[in-house]
């Protein structure tokens, strides 16, 4: 289903890449034809450099924190043969068809040893690399003659050129992954644009630094300047990894602690991890931010850490079948443990209130109730009803039983997507 | 200053001297040709090095890659400047608000003589200084006499720093460096290359290529502060969720933590390597783990309990695997934590394990767990003192404890003392009424006696005499 989905949500910009990244060889290969015989023997060696540089990168891939996807060096090497306007004393006159035609090549070359070994070829992300290329060749590659620098001056109105246009290039990258995300995981389209400008603020900001370096550097170093200034970038491609790795043990290891109160017997096996992975889905789509989800994430995982410092299982360990002064109070026990951790305030703070009512004195709504802690109200008690079962009855009882709690339990919002999670799910049951 | 030994001082002062005579120098070489270049990578160079991200040392284990700027910045300063002018970048470092005076002058010292130095290497390798008509494509020129003046540079900023920490604090050289200061060797060597693009980037279009290099640099730095962040983030995490374990008996409150100091004491005393050590620490951590697993009631239960309460307590070392099995992080921690109940004599819980069988973590938690527990108030005595303690290790050791590891424990106590804060305050009578009693306190080998064993299991902690002719299985291990 996902995988489906994934594809759908791409296909657009696949399609557009591969039209653009067509067309360009198409003209490029006329222009090899068409050129006088000395000419291309400058550009060919050059162009197959960068293009090595960028399978490379592709080669290098890595997983950013929050699940991203980059190859920080292959996406460096596109905008520096974007707008390198020289090298190593030969000016390179080339237009945006010959840049797209050397970073798709780079680009397939690379991403092919991995699809092999089944790690997947990220074609959306390439299809970003081979737009934004264009983009930004399109945007500087013209104006070229114009910024170069006068004998003995030096080249700041190339470098600020330059700078501009990766600039642009990486607003346009961010926008268009955005977009990809936003229909790949329903989340609101502005939700989804504020996630990926944090998210790819930093590395986008080496890789466009690292690129226009490279472009400025290229006229005198030549060759040179791919290996050495991949270096710095490739250690902070090294450090993001870690970065990385790291948030995924914290996730790793606030999985591995709830399952604590399964394995005292105080809840059933496995319902911290389906409220987490409900709750989750659910905050994505009403549009809670990345930021924000992963407390969810972890408030989830943990909100039945209170009942830890009740003196005996509650029988099944389902808390809505305890009275609402014991669930609240299980409620302030587990936020004052995630508390205590100094770091996870707002993930207590979801917990502490998960069991407040959505309305609780005659109709008025509680404002300072935290849409999160509404969430997973409603996720806990589904799970309660429904447990590990698949029946898709028992499902659609339990969000009828829940729908009966509008109104004064639970979020009328958080139901309604909750039922239309559950409805989607049991349509691909089908 | 004042309170330094007259080595050090000697020693610090020597090198201000020196670092200050060169500064002199540099001053004197200023001229029209190269007084922009120098001024803005002086002022470059005290920006970056204010917003630098703080070193952390407060958690042991929190590994830290504090990305210098010191590096990059002097390298170009070599490459544009040449071995008069470009020491005085140094200068920058004396930009340092909080730091005691007499480490600045120092710092500044360090630095001067290091890029010095490392100039003097640069230009004696043929290295010219960058200009707009330098020719980089051949890395004779530029390429190998940078990149050995970066080792240089390296090599005599690490030779100046370990001496000054080895004299000051009285520690051996090798041992500061292989503390902190190895593991950085390597990236700050690559970062150094920075300062060969930024020198390059230079020459060809002024200084607005500062915020172009600055940029990655910047970026880099500011993933490592994240993750450091989040590594003690990370700490703090499982250190609470730890305590709420202890939360259900006042009297083991903060149990876990010390049994982690102690477990890396004597892991330190036996010789483990340092990322082992760290992976100790987290073991101790969680040696419990498995407890917030058995309820409460049972935990707290004054007098006897029955077989089933008794083998719910038993079972914690299995339930701690339980819940930590999928932590790849742990690594061995993770048989620490199954096998810490395990006897030298095989007589422990839950596989029966003899000697050496038992994973050497298991055996450094069972003597740190034991002498925790009997050095801290408990609900049927006080604490014991730490002389006590570890008589009675002694004691048992070969039948119950590994005597390589009690003899670890009880030399890293009298070399560096033991404080087991966090516990009670010491007029706490014995047994409250009212308070919890741990009946059920697996962990103190004089704490036996009062077990509410049933008959049915008289061999797991009945009896504590030690047997003699089960210490030398463990020390034919060795």
């Amino acid at each position: 289903m996902s995988g489906e989905r994934e594809l759908r949500a791409a296909g657009p910009l696949v399609v557009a890449a591969g039209l653009a990244a067509v067309a360009s060889v198409a003209v490029t290969a006329e222009q090899v034809s068409a050129a006088p015989v000395g000419t291309v023997g400058v550009l060919l060696p050059i162009s197959v450099a960068f293009a090595v540089f960028i399978a490379v990168g592709e080669i290098l891939r890595i997983t950013l924190p929050g699940g991203r996807q980059s190859a920080p060096l292959a996406s460096a090497g596109a905008i520096a043969f974007a707008l390198v306007p020289s090298f190593g004393g030969e000016a390179l006159h080339y237009e945006f068809p010959l840049a797209v035609t050397v970073v798709t090549i780079g680009s397939v070359v690379g991403a092919f040893p991995r699809a092999l070994v089944g790690r997947g070829m990220h074609l959306d992300e390439l299809a970003r690399r081979v737009l934004t290329t264009m983009f930004a060749a399109a945007l500087l590659r013209p104006r070229l003659p114009d910024l170069a620098p006068d004998a003995g001056d030096t080249a700041w109105k190339l470098a600020l050129g330059m700078t501009l246009a990766a600039l642009l290039a990486a607003v346009a990258d961010a926008t268009l992954a955005a977009g990809v995300r936003s229909s790949q995981s329903r989340a609101p389209f502005s939700t989804a644009l504020v996630d990926e400008f944090r998210a790819l603020a930093g590395i986008a900001s080496a890789i466009g630094a690292t690129g226009v370096l490279i472009a400025l550097a290229a006229p005198k170093m030549g060759y040179w300047a791919l290996p050495v200034f991949a270096i710095p970038l490739l250690l902070t491609q090294f450090s993001f990894r870690r970065y990385a790795t790291i948030d995924a043990t914290y996730l790793q290891t606030i999985r591995s602690l709830s399952k604590v109160t399964e394995v005292g017997g105080y809840t059933e096996i496995g319902h911290s991890r389906r409220v987490q992975r409900l709750a989750v889905t659910i905050g994505r789509e009403m549009g809670v931010s990345e930021r924000d989800l992963k407390d969810l994430e972890y408030a989830a995982l943990m909100h039945d850490i209170g009942q830890l410092s009740l003196t005996d299982p509650i029988p099944g360990g389902a808390t809505t079948m305890v009275s609402p002064l014991d669930q609240r109070q299980i409620a302030e026990l587990g936020a004052e443990v995630i508390r205590q951790a100094g770091v996870l305030d707002k993930a207590a703070l979801i917990v502490e209130r998960q069991s407040d009512p959505y309305r609780p004195h005659r109709g008025r709504l509680d404002t300072s109730l935290p849409l999160e802690s509404r969430i997973i109200k409603a996720v806990n008690a589904y799970d309660d009803l429904v447990g590990a079962s698949l029946e898709s009855d028992r499902k659609l009882r339990a969000i009828e039983r829940l729908q009966m709690g509008i109104d004064r339990e639970y979020d009328p919002a958080v139901v309604d997507t909750l039922a239309r999670i559950i409805e989607r799910q049991t349509e691909y049951a089908y | 200053m004042r309170d330094l030994p007259v080595m050090a001082r000697a020693y610090v002062s020597a090198v201000v001297i020196v670092g200050t005579l060169i500064l002199a120098g540099g001053v004197l070489h200023l001229d029209r040709s190269n007084i922009l270049t120098a001024v803005t990578l002086v002022g470059l160079f005290a920006v970056t090095h204010l917003t630098r991200s703080p070193l952390r040392n407060n958690t042991a284990t929190v590994r830290v890659i504090n990305i210098s700027v010191v590096m990059p910045i002097s390298i170009a300063a070599v490459m544009l400047l040449g071995p008069w002018t470009a020491p005085l970048v140094a200068a920058a470092v004396f930009v340092d608000p909080g730091n005691q005076w007499f480490r600045r002058f120092f710092n500044v010292g360090m630095v001067a003589i290091a890029v010095c130095v490392s100039s003097i290497v640069y230009v004696s390798l043929g290295g010219e200084p960058i200009t707009s008509t330098t020719d980089f494509r051949d890395p004779r020129a530029v390429l190998i006499p940078v990149l050995v003046a970066a080792l240089v540079m390296e090599a005599v900023n690490a030779l100046l720093l370990v001496t000054v920490i080895a004299i000051t604090q009285n520690v051996s050289p090798l041992r500061v460096w292989f503390g902190k200061m190895s593991e950085s060797a390597f990236p700050m060597f690559i970062y150094s290359i920075f300062g060969l693009l930024l020198a390059v980037v230079w020459s060809y279009v002024g200084p607005i290529s500062a915020v172009l290099v600055l940029a990655p640099l910047m970026v880099a730095r500011w993933v490592f502060a994240e993750f450091s962040l989040r590594q003690e983030a990370y700490e703090a995490t499982m250190r609470s969720l730890i305590k709420s374990v202890e939360t259900k008996d006042l009297y083991t409150r903060g149990h876990s933590e010390r049994v982690s100091r102690a477990s890396v004491l004597i892991g330190r005393r036996a010789g483990l390597r340092e990322d082992r050590v760290v992976t100790l620490r987290y073991a101790g951590m969680l040696h419990d783990v498995g407890k917030l697993g058995v309820p409460t009631s049972v935990l707290q239960k004054a007098g006897r309990l029955t077989e089933d309460e008794f083998e719910a307590i038993q079972k914690h070392p299995l339930r701690g695997r339980e819940i930590t099995k999928d932590l790849e992080f742990l690594g061995e921690a993770i048989e620490g934590i199954l096998y810490h109940h395990e006897r030298i004599d095989g007589r422990g819980y839950p596989d029966g394990l003899t000697g050496a069988e038992i994973p050497e973590f298991a055996r450094i938690i069972a003597v740190a767990d034991a002498f925790d527990s009997m050095t801290t108030t408990r609900s049927y005595r006080g604490a014991r003192s730490i002389e006590d303690a570890i008589e009675e290790l002694i004691r048992c050791k070969g039948s119950q404890f590994d005597p390589v590891m009690v003899q670890a424990l009880t030399e890293a106590i009298e070399a560096e003392g033991w404080d087991a804060s966090d516990t009670l305050p010491t007029d706490l009578p014995a047994a409250v009424a009212g308070l919890p009693s741990f009946a059920s306190d697996d962990d103190d080998p004089t704490a036996a006696g009062r077990l509410g064993l049933p008959t049915a299991t008289p061999d797991d902690a009945s009896e504590l005499e030690s047997d003699p002719a089960a210490g030398t299985v463990v020390e034919e291990r060795s």
